[in-house]
């Protein structure tokens, strides 16, 4: 089994990946390697929020703890709490 | 049949009998999801495909097997290649148009992007491969600079010949027609006698406006596009495009985004025109709807507005929200920005609302 090293907090938009569930465990040192580890367990749910450059798309932020993360490399420790955020806009 | 409903918040489906006398709207599916075209497999026809996306997330592919009761998510949705060092990156922002492979190519599907991009799926829409003749063509940079729309650079009305899976056509807004004849490894411009009144220079071998192109299926020699500057027919193997709008009414214009043909008939086209002047509200010119039909390929047009709203109907419809259906009398139908689905099951003849209060309609396509 897994080492389960952080909590990861999942915005609405993305719990059909989930089954509908808000918060699931997820393992890795950093942003990256947490997806991959999601992306495992929730096939596409990935590509919905980082675009084939890597980079975090338009409207989705990532934070660790209140830390944002710029990029997939941001450190996640473990106990951590991993939050996948999506700010909507407009009607 | 059925008549497939894409909108800004959701698909939706119209079903009928043969006889097309009433109408049952079924959804939404995918509620709040961004959908542009959703397409029948004609090789394989329980099979569809969904380009879709959500306000926030990144775009994606659905796929049915069963005639759109049960969809699936593509395991791998049309995305470009990484970006090389130095290069710009390149990302799909929305899947905007879907066509069916060649009939000798089971499974095949093509996708156009926004930005502009082509992409490819040989297994019936669950992977999809960049389409590396186009998007890494080395004129690509002039050929679609990115000058966006309102809704983003666009690929939409990529065409293949039935009569030879290897000579495709797509349109870019803007950029606009492309032709390749060794199954999209190579690309060369088609834009000879399509106005540009946009640019600087009308008289350019690319950076035009197509906003509709299409193929008939019994003579795919016979091109007709919707430009962003009028109406145009191209009988191949010539390479110089003819104004047909030149025949519309002069206080109508040939300004529009949809243009469908009859399937039984090449000569037979319809348009939806909309009011490009002064500063493009893109509405029915008038605030009076009306269809525009062809019957002579283009010598001249005839009005059909009965049954729609004869003052105050300020519609606008996109591109991929007209088509005909199969039907031994062409039936028509379109969707508006304002959520409502109207059909004539006489040619053009006359119209009504088959469905209302939807959201902002994006596509509508036939499906058996």
């Amino acid at each position: 089994m897994a080492v389960m090293s952080c909590t990861v907090r999942i915005a609405s938009p993305l719990r059909s990946y989930t089954n509908g569930v808000a918060s699931v465990h997820a393992s890795g040192t950093n942003v990256a390697e947490v997806l991959a580890d999601l992306e495992g367990r929730y096939p596409g749910m990935r590509f919905r929020m980082i675009d084939e450059q890597d980079r975090i798309r338009r409207h989705v932020r990532v934070f660790v703890n209140e830390r944002e993360a710029a990029t997939l490399a941001e450190p996640v420790a473990r106990g951590d709490q991993v939050h996948l955020i999506c700010a909507l806009s407009g009607g | 049949m059925t008549i497939w409903i894409g909108t800004r918040k959701g698909a939706f489906a119209l079903k009928s009998d043969a006889r097309r006398r009433s109408w049952r709207l079924s959804g939404p599916q995918f509620l709040g999801h961004v959908i542009h075209h959703i397409v029948q497999d004609p090789r394989e026809p329980n099979v569809l495909l969904m380009a879709a996306k959500t306000g926030h997330l990144g775009p994606t592919m659905f796929r049915s097997t069963d005639r759109g009761r049960h969809w699936r998510e593509a395991s791998k949705p049309p995305a470009f290649r990484r970006a090389a060092e130095g290069e710009t990156p390149r990302a799909v922002d929305a899947i905007f148009w879907l066509t069916p492979g060649h009939a000798s190519e089971a499974g095949a599907w093509y996708a156009g992007s926004s930005p502009a991009g082509l992409f490819r799926s040989p297994d019936g829409g669950d992977t999809w491969d960049p389409v590396a003749g186009f998007n890494d063509h080395p004129m690509r940079p002039q050929w679609a600079p990115g000058l966006g729309t309102p809704g983003g650079e666009l690929t939409h009305s990529v065409l293949v010949d039935p009569r030879d899976p290897k000579h495709l056509y797509l349109g870019i807004s803007i950029g606009g027609v492309f032709e390749s004849t060794d199954g999209g490894r190579d690309w060369a411009p088609l834009n000879e006698g399509v106005a540009a009144d946009f640019l600087p220079d009308p008289n350019v071998p690319f950076g035009h406006d197509p906003h509709s192109v299409v193929m008939h299926p019994a003579r795919p020699d016979r091109l007709y596009q919707q430009n962003h500057c009028g109406i145009y027919r191209l009988d191949r193997p010539a390479k110089r495009w003819s104004r047909i709008g030149e025949a519309m009414p002069k206080k109508i214009g040939d300004i529009g985004f949809p243009i469908v043909l009859d399937p039984l008939d090449p000569d037979t086209a319809w348009v939806f025109p909309m009011d490009g002047t002064t500063v493009w509200p893109r509405t029915s010119v008038g605030g009076k709807p009306a269809v525009y039909v062809t019957r002579d390929a283009g010598r001249s047009w005839r009005r059909q507005d009965r049954g729609l709203p004869r003052k105050q109907g300020w519609f606008t419809v996109f591109r991929q929200a007209m088509c005909a259906d199969r039907h031994p009398r062409t039936g028509l139908y379109f969707g508006n920005t304002a959520g409502e689905v109207w059909a004539s099951s006489n040619r053009g003849d006359s119209w009504a609302c088959i469905a209302r209060h939807l959201p902002q309609i994006y596509s509508v396509t036939h499906a058996s």
